[in-house]
């Protein structure tokens, strides 16, 4: 097969330190293929990256209408970058409803590639247009390549086996050649990936590639195309790097948290977006022992979690918002009966079924109230994809430390974005401790509930014991004993208990640290995915000259030893977060102050160009 | 499962805990039927896990020495099958009555059996509401008068037995709480069957629903009512054998011995792949009225969901090797800086 000459005379390479690139089409364009090749392309050169995928809830929205557009952003640079970007300088439209649905976005005078071949009257009607946008002027502004990419995808495959209505299929492929030229990023790294995909398939895979060097051709020979650009290789710390996403991210740290404990991994789940992917992943990895069970439903996926749990497995259930009201009886259940557990939670838009693909941080008092009875436990959450890794280990490290269920916070942008990770090497990452035991406590049999007085955790003796056998259950327990307790003093008593265990974490746990201006007035607090957003935007008003520093939360129960003396240091406290207003009540209630909330539920993430506008309108009120 | 020589009286496998039932209920019998059986049944002691949920059967665990758990309103069968999954080496048995595994549990119930996890699941069915004081439950007759239905129930009662047949279990027994000998039995049959077992026991609520299994413990009911199924016998029953079960177009029938050549009776086998038989037999009555079978309608071996799992990460070990981490983290490519 010829390669594409790389040599061009009239070629000028700009370098710039950072691009965001948006790709938007039809959900069966194949939109999130193409962001995720040139985003692992970019990995692998060196760059800096965040990425936001955006897709419908529904699996082949109805073709060429705005509901159907499916997107993908990605922001690459030469230095360190934590979100994927404001608005996009380069968007790629695959038809007229794409085009409709993100050039509001568009940065001015930003590189608007579209395909011209999908601008016919229909689609431009269906998108919503009355006049054809190309001809309306409400392009001007932006730089507009029109590239015919149905006509150079028909044309690169009219010797090929594949025909019909699938030769199409292969135009998403015209996009990321063109992109791959104007970034100058090479082919070879997707190529290898197509050869790879498509074993099987050969006929696929050479459609493939001879439309991805169609599309990378079509810009060496366009001279319209012969100013491109370079980002460089970020200047990151030195290491070995990978890119991933959250739900991997927490998954292997899941697998990580049971080698570091010496205890298989037992994972329930029921399919749920967006948490579906970590069963998915979790299932792949049966040589590290670990089970995973499918259940009937969100309540079964817990219960047997449970059961795993007492008969001594690291046991893990997982679930997005729907499922987490669900499980919530049998959260209770672990609770009470004091057994290791951890509960993910991929939050996404709620209330119900809401917005299943979209982004949302609207479950964190549901996290930590949402049971019957008086039922505290931790609640942690990741901030990035990389951070669920090691957020997922210390989810696990708490459980089973102090033998108690522990909610582990994600949410659809943490779970879906992914960004280079420097890898640790695993004998650098911490060993977990356990209450198993195999010895009697007293003389007079074993005492299920005689607690260690550090960490008032009881010991973990589990089937299969000889001479330990015991019994437990929902019913209020005797401390000690275990024994069935109705007596009054005991349920205050083992109400308080549970109580302290969760709140005497708190001495077990990392101080918050903070970012940005220590001596400053102004606290800009968070928790979760909005870690990106949030520190990019204090760090870009510190560099203006505004004054502001910034922390987040892992732990937002127990809250971090810490937090109190930092929030007295300053005057101004400012929550941002992706829901109506839940961390703010628990500071401004913990700790009396008159926290300022930034609040959005729209579905999509902070950018930091928004954030560090309120932030500073805020600190001039 | 491994079998050691144990040696147990009935008491080694009693708890220490007052068993708090009310005075003459079912659960009384069907405890001691069980502690009887748990002692003889090879087992050690630590290897037996009792899983149950919420009801008056549910407490039962309590009063076992083993290990035990008592969780929450339905989700026995679930969480049992977190148990076996996480140590396939214990014997591993849920309690739960007729409102926990057919109503609140329903869908635990049917899943559990359809995958053949390796659990036995014994259901003590009063078809009454006991713990929370006499309301119809799924397997109460229709026109039932309780708190609930003051006016009578207008729901059509579950057959258990139906019910498990047509969720795919493997194995299906049906006995009564005075019958200790038929209890024993299966219960020996239930432990040996590799896969989910499903027992449903008559237990007699003397609060709420008193005398509800007269036609099949009553001194005239238990000769005239009860059909004793027993593999590789021609079903006869009635106080002088005067009745039997014939098959006529794959439907079960009662039929006057005196009607029928002896060479038409039905003889039972409990190994039929094809359940359709066993369904038959379970519909010859639809509650404990009249003629009604007991014993075992069905015991097949089929895959267990345990088996396939632990099949499946052995397998795994043996073609990729150990899990490694640090392998792991680098398996989508990795860059230097």
């Amino acid at each position: 097969m010829e390669e594409p000459k790389l040599t061009v005379q009239n070629k000028t390479v700009e370098s710039i330190p950072a691009v965001t690139i948006r790709f938007a089409g039809d959900s069966g364009d194949g939109m999130q293929l193409v962001g995720t090749r040139f985003t692992d392309t970019s990995a692998l050169f060196g760059n800096d990256l965040a990425t936001l995928p955006s897709f419908p809830a529904e699996i082949r929205a109805p073709q060429g209408t705005i509901a159907g557009v499916s997107s993908f952003q990605v922001q690459i640079a030469d230095f360190d970058i934590l979100t994927p970007g404001d608005n996009p300088e380069v968007l790629v439209a695959m038809n007229p409803a794409a085009l409709k649905a993100h050039l509001h976005d568009l940065a001015p005078n930003g590189m608007l590639i579209i395909n011209g071949d999908a601008f016919i009257e229909k689609n431009i009607t269906k998108a919503g247009y009355k006049l054809d946008p190309r001809e309306s002027g409400e392009l001007d502004g932006y730089r507009v390549f029109e590239v015919p990419m149905e006509k150079l995808t028909k044309e690169a495959l009219k010797d090929s086996e594949i025909k019909g209505r699938e030769v199409l299929r292969s135009k998403n492929m015209i996009a990321l050649g063109l992109i791959s030229w104007v970034f100058n990023r090479p082919l070879e790294g997707t190529i290898d990936w197509i050869n790879n995909k498509f074993a099987k398939l050969p006929a696929v895979a050479d459609a493939n590639i001879k439309t991805l060097k169609t599309g990378y051709n079509f810009g060496i020979t366009v001279e319209a195309f012969h100013h491109t650009y370079v980002v460089d290789k970020a200047k990151l710390p030195s290491g070995e790097y990978t890119n991933i996403n959250g739900n991997i991210g927490l998954s292997w740290g899941l697998v990580a948290a049971a080698k570091l404990s010496n205890i298989d991994l037992f994972y329930g789940s029921y399919p749920i977006t967006p948490a579906s992917d970590i069963l998915h992943e979790l299932s792949k990895h049966k040589n590290f022992g670990v089970i995973t069970f499918q259940a009937e439903d969100e309540i079964a996926a817990a219960a047997a979690t449970v059961g795993a749990s007492f008969t001594g497995k690291l046991a893990v259930t997982g679930t997005s918002g729907p499922g987490l009201a669900l499980k919530g009886e049998t959260i209770s259940l672990a609770l009470s009966a004091e057994l290791p557990m951890v509960i993910v939670n991929v939050q996404r838009g709620g209330p119900s079924t809401g917005l299943p693909t979209k982004p949302e941080q609207s479950d964190l008092l549901f996290a930590l109230y949402g049971r019957h009875g008086e039922s505290p436990l931790p609640v942690l959450a990741a901030r990035s994809p990389s951070d669920a890794f090691y957020t997922a280990i210390e989810a696990a490290r708490i459980a089973l430390k102090y033998m108690t269920p522990v909610i582990l916070l994600s949410d659809n942008y943490v779970a879906t974005g992914s960004e280079p990770w420097k890898l640790p090497e695993y004998k650098d990452l911490p060993s977990l401790s356990n209450n198993l035991t195999t010895k009697l406590n007293s003389k007079e049999g074993f005492l299920p509930y005689h607690r260690d007085m550090t960490t008032f955790a009881r010991p973990w003796a589990i089937p299969g014991t000889p001479g330990l056998e015991h019994r437990i259950g929902g019913l209020e327990k005797e401390e000690g004993t275990g024994n069935v307790s109705y007596d009054s003093a005991n349920h205050q008593y083992m109400t308080d208990m549970r109580a302290w265990k969760i709140a005497n974490i708190a001495n077990d746990i990392e101080p918050l640290v903070l970012n940005g201006n220590e001596k400053a007035d102004t606290l800009v607090l968070g928790w979760g995915s909005t870690y990106g957003g949030i520190t990019q935007a204090v760090n870009r008003l510190n560099e203006k000259g505004v004054k502001v520093a910034s922390a987040h939360l892992t732990f937002i129960n127990p809250f971090p030893d810490n937090l109190a003396e930092i929030l007295s240091n300053f005057k101004k406290v400012i929550i941002p977060e992706l829901n109506s207003g839940q961390l703010i009540k628990l500071i401004r209630e913990r700790f009396l102050i008159d926290a300022k909330g930034i609040n959005k539920v729209a579905g999509v993430p902070f950018t930091a160009e928004e954030l560090a506008n309120i932030i500073e309108e805020k600190i001039n009120e | 499962m491994s079998k050691v020589p144990v040696n147990y009286k009935r008491t080694d496998l009693q708890s220490d805990q007052e068993v708090k039932w009310c005075p003459g209920c079912g659960d009384y019998t069907i405890l001691a039927s069980v502690q009887s059986f748990m002692a003889e049944m090879g087992v050690s002691k630590e290897k037996i896990v009792f899983v149950s949920g919420i009801g008056c059967a549910a407490r039962l665990p309590y009063y076992m020495n083993t290990y035990g758990m008592h969780t929450i309103h339905g989700r026995a069968p679930a969480v049992a099958t977190g148990v076996t999954l996480s140590n396939p080496d214990l014997s591993v048995w849920v309690v739960s009555g007729d409102g926990d595994s057919l109503s609140i549990g329903g869908n635990h119930l049917i899943h559990a059996l359809r995958k053949n996890v390796n659990i036995k699941i014994l259901m003590f069915n009063n078809q009454i509401y006991g713990l929370t004081k006499g309301q119809y439950s799924p397997t109460s007759e229709e026109g039932k008068k309780t708190k609930s239905s003051p006016y009578g129930s207008v729901e059509l009662p579950f057959n258990p037995m139906s019910l498990a047949l047509g969720a795919e279990a493997s194995f299906v027994a049906r006995s009564v709480d005075m019958d200790r000998d038929l209890t024993a039995k299966i219960l020996q049959e239930a432990s040996t069957h590799n896969g989910s077992a499903f027992v449903e026991i008559y237990q007699n609520c003397n609060v709420f629903n008193d005398k509800a299994f007269d036609q099949l413990t009553s001194k005239e009911g238990r000769v005239a009512n009860r059909i004793n199924l027993e593999h590789g016998e021609k079903v006869i029953f009635g106080a002088e054998d005067e009745f039997a079960v014939t098959i006529e177009n794959g439907e079960a029938k009662v039929v006057k011995r005196t009607d029928i050549d002896d060479s038409r009776i039905y003889v039972h086998d409990i190994t039929r792949k094809n359940p359709s038989i066993a369904f038959s037999l379970s519909r010859l009555s639809h509650g404990p009225y009249g003629p009604t079978p007991m014993g075992i309608l069905r015991k097949v071996q089929r895959e267990t969901y345990n088996d396939d799992v632990f099949n499946q990460i052995e397998m795994s070990k043996a073609s990729k090797g150990e899990g490694d981490i640090d392998k792991l983290i680098r398996s989508l490519g990795t860059w230097e800086v």
